[in-house]
C-alpha cells in the first residue's frame, strides 16, 4: 500500500504524537515524575514511522532504549507508553519494564531492550518461526550504528544469511554512539557495507525522510515475505537532543545542531505535504490532534492507579 | 520397561515431544547428521528434517537469542550449548534476556525456552568444559534449573521442560549419558520442582543431584555396611528447590549433608543449609556440611580433578565426621 498523500498526512501526524510524546517526557522528567533513565528519539521519528507503518500488524519488530517512537508508530497504546512512563499498574508492562521495555506482542512489537544489539537475535528469532510456521510475516529489527561492534550484532547477520531469515534490519545512524562520535570506534562506520559483506542486500537511505523510509521497507518487506531473504537498511538520521536526559553533549557543537534542525523529518514532511497539497491549516489541525492524543494519554497516566507492592511478585513465570 | 541410557533417554524424549507438537524445534552445534557429541540427537534429523534440527554456527549468544526470539513467536525451541561452559559466551541472552523479557513485559510474551547443556568433570576437559553452573544461574529469577540424574528422571523432566512453558536451563552431565536405567514407553512425564527419596535411611539426609547423585547412593551403600542409614535425596531440580522433601526428611534423621559438583563457595550447599536453619533450625542434632568443588578451577590430570571435585569417599568421610 503507498504511502498517498492521505497517509502522509497520517504519517505526519505519527511523527508529532512521537515527537510531543518525548517533549511530554522531559517535562516530567524535570518534574521528578519519571524514574531511571530516558533516551529520547527526538530527530529520529522518521526511521520509526516510515518503518513500522510499512509493516503489518502482524509482524514482528524489537527495538532499542530509545524506543518510543519505533512502539508507537508499531502501534502501542500512548496511553500505556505514557501510564508506563510513570510506572502506573496501566502501562503497557503494569510499571515493571519502564522506558527501556516497552513491548506489546499483540501489535508485534517483541520488545525494545536496554542491552545494546540484543534484540536484533530476538527479531531474527521471530523471523525463523515464522519460517518455520510456514507463514508470511517478517520481523524487522532497529538498532543504532553504535551497535553494530558487538558481537551478537554480527553473529546476527551471519545466521540470517545463511538461515535465509525474513529478517529486515534497520540501522538508525545518527552519528553518535552514546557520547562518542562512530567513526572513532568503528572500522567501516558505513554499516550497510559489513552487512553487504555478510551476504546481505543492502542499502542506505535517508532515514529523515518519511517516504523513503517508508519505500525501503515496504520494499524489503515484500522481498522477505516471498522468500527472499534479509535485507539490510541503514538509515542516517540525527539525534537532536542529548544520549539522555543530562547529557552535556560535549561531543559536538551548537552550530551542528542547529543545522541539524534544518534537515529534520517532520519539518521536511510538513514541507512535503504541502506540496502534495495540504493547507497550513491542514498541518495545524494535525498539530492539535497530536496534542489531544498526548494530552488525553496523559490525563490517562496521571489518574492511573500505581502497583499494588504484591504485583512485584507477579509475572516472572507463565 | 526398557533398560536405556541417559542420552537415549533424552533422545527419545525430544522425539516424543517433536512428533506431538509442531512448535518444538532444536538448535545446537553439530546436532544433525553429527547427532551431538553425545548421540543425544541422534537420528532426530532423518524424521524431522534439517528445518527442525538446526546446525548453527559456533555463535551462542546469537543462536540462543534466535531461540528467544522464536519462543516469543509460538515456538517452542530447544537450544543445545555444547558446554555448559559455553553458556558464558551466551550470559546476556540468558541471562539479560532469556529470565527477564517475561517480567520487563509485566506478563505479555512468555520464553517457552529450554537450554540444554551437559556440564562437570570426571573426563579430564580442563577448566574451561568442566564447570557446573547451578548454583550461578540460581542466582538469576526468572530461570527454572532442572538437573535429573537417572535415564528415566531425564527422559520425564525433559519432557516437563519443553512443555512448561518458561525459560528452562536443563542440566545434563557429560559422564551421565553412557548410565543405564530402566525407562518408562511412551508419554511420560515427572514434575517440575519435585524432588524424589532414591534411598531411604534414618540416620542422615544426603541432598544431591546429577552425578554426584551417583556418589551419594554409592557412598551410602558404602555407610550401610558400617552401620549408618544415609537417606538419599534427588533434588531433580534446583529451582524451585522442593525444600519440603529436605525438611520432612531431616525430622527424621536430623542429619544433613549438602552434595554437588558446583563450586562450594556460595554454592548450593549453602543456599539449602541456610534456609534449613531459617525454617527448621531445631531439627538438626549436628552442624550440617557440604561438600562442593574446591576453590580453584578444575583442572586436568585425574589426580589433581579428584582432589577438587567431590568423590564418593569424601562423602563417606564426611558423614562419619558428623557420628
Amino acid at each position: 500500500m503507498p504511502l498517498t498523500p492521505e497517509r502522509l498526512q497520517a504519517a505526519y501526524r505519527q511523527m508529532l504524537v512521537i515527537r510531543k510524546f518525548e517533549e511530554a517526557i522531559r517535562n516530567l522528567y524535570q518534574q521528578g515524575k519519571i524514574r531511571g533513565s530516558f533516551h529520547p528519539c527526538v530527530g529520529q521519528e522518521a526511521t520509526a514511522v516510515g518503518g513500522c507503518w510499512a509493516l503489518r500488524e502482524d509482524d514482528y519488530m524489537t527495538c532499542t532504549y530509545r524506543g518510543h517512537g519505533h512502539a508507537l508508530a508499531k502501534g502501542l497504546s500512548v496511553r500505556a507508553a505514557m501510564a508506563e512512563m510513570l510506572g502506573k499498574v496501566t502501562g503497557c508492562s503494569k510499571g515493571k519494564g519502564g522506558s527501556m521495555h516497552f513491548t506489546d506482542p499483540s501489535v508485534g512489537l517483541l520488545g525494545a531492550n536496554a542491552i545494546v544489539a540484543a534484540g536484533v537475535p530476538h527479531a531474527a528469532g521471530a523471523a525463523l518461526a515464522s519460517q518455520l510456521q510456514k507463514k508470511d510475516n517478517v520481523a524487522l529489527a532497529y538498532f543504532g550504528e553504535g551497535a553494530v561492534n558487538q558481537g551478537v550484532f554480527l553473529e546476527s547477520l551471519n545466521l540470517a544469511v545463511i538461515w535465509n531469515l525474513p529478517l529486515i534490519l534497520v540501522c538508525e545512524n545518527n552519528l553518535y554512539s552514546e557520547m562518542t562520535p562512530s567513526h572513532e570506534t568503528t572500522s567501516v562506520v558505513e554499516t550497510h557495507k559489513r552487512a553487504a559483506s555478510f551476504g546481505f542486500e543492502s542499502l542506505q537511505v535517508d532515514g529523515n525522510d518519511v517516504e523513503a523510509m517508508y519505500n525501503a521497507v515496504e520494499e524489503a518487506a515484500a522481498k522477505a515475505r516471498a522468500g527472499g531473504g534479509p535485507i539490510y537498511i541503514e538509515a542516517m538520521t540525527y539525534r537532536l537532543w542529548g544520549h539522555m536526559m543530562g547529557d552535556p553533549e560535549i561531543y559536538r557543537t551548537k552550530e551542528e545542531v542547529a543545522k541539524a534542525k534544518e534537515n529534520e523529518p517532520i519539518i521536511r514532511c510538513g514541507k512535503r505535504l504541502i506540496e502534495l497539497g495540504s493547507k497550513e491549516s491542514d498541518l495545524a489541525r494535525l498539530d492539535s490532534e497530536a496534542e489531544v492524543i498526548i494530552a488525553d494519554a496523559l490525563q490517562f497516566a496521571e489518574s492511573s492507579a500505581v502497583p499494588e507492592p504484591a504485583d512485584a511478585f507477579t509475572d516472572v513465570f507463565i | 520397561m526398557p533398560n536405556i541410557t541417559y542420552a537415549q533417554a533424552l533422545n527419545e524424549a525430544l522425539r516424543e515431544e517433536m512428533k506431538v507438537d509442531s512448535r518444538v524445534f532444536l538448535m545446537g552445534e553439530d546436532i544433525g547428521h553429527h547427532g551431538g557429541i553425545f548421540r543425544v540427537t541422534k537420528d532426530l534429523i532423518d524424521e524431522f528434517g534439517a528445518e527442525r534440527v538446526r546446525d548453527t554456527p559456533i555463535s551462542e549468544s546469537s543462536f540462543v537469542g534466535v531461540g528467544i526470539g522464536a519462543a516469543m513467536a509460538g515456538m517452542r525451541p530447544v537450544v543445545e550449548l555444547l558446554f555448559m561452559d559455553f553458556a558464558l559466551v551466551a550470559a546476556d541472552q540468558i541471562v539479560n534476556q532469556a529470565a527477564k523479557l517475561r517480567y520487563m513485559s509485566g506478563g505479555t510474551v512468555s520464553i517457552p525456552m529450554v537450554v540444554r547443556a551437559q556440564q562437570g568433570g570426571g573426563r579430564g576437559n580442563g577448566a574451561q568444559h568442566s564447570q557446573s553452573f547451578e548454583s550461578w544461574l540460581a542466582q538469576v529469577p526468572g530461570l527454572i534449573i532442572v538437573a535429573p540424574s537417572t535415564p528415566a528422571d531425564a527422559k520425564g523432566l525433559l519432557k516437563s521442560s519443553i512443555r512448561a512453558g518458561n525459560p528452562v536451563i536443563f542440566i545434563e552431565h557429560k559422564l551421565l549419558y553412557n548410565t543405564k536405567g530402566d525407562v518408562p514407553e511412551g508419554d511420560y512425564s515427572i514434575p517440575i520442582g519435585k524432588a524424589e527419596i532414591k534411598r531411604n535411611g534414618r540416620d542422615i539426609t544426603i541432598v544431591s543431584y546429577s552425578r554426584t547423585l551417583l556418589f551419594a547412593l554409592e557412598a551410602a551403600e558404602t555407610l550401610s555396611q558400617k552401620g549408618i542409614e544415609a537417606e538419599v535425596i534427588d533434588l531433580r531440580t534446583i529451582e524451585p528447590l522442593d525444600m519440603n522433601m529436605i525438611l520432612e526428611s531431616i525430622k527424621g534423621t536430623g542429619r544433613l549433608l549438602v552434595v554437588h559438583e558446583s563450586h562450594s563457595n556460595c554454592g548450593l550447599g549453602a543456599e539449602i543449609i541456610a534456609r534449613v536453619y531459617e525454617q527448621a533450625p531445631d531439627s538438626l542434632i549436628m552442624p550440617p556440611r557440604r561438600l562442593g568443588a574446591k576453590h580453584v578451577p578444575i583442572p586436568v590430570a585425574e589426580t589433581l580433578e579428584n582432589a577438587v571435585l567431590p568423590q564418593p569417599a569424601d562423602i563417606v568421610e564426611a558423614v562419619e565426621a558428623m557420628f
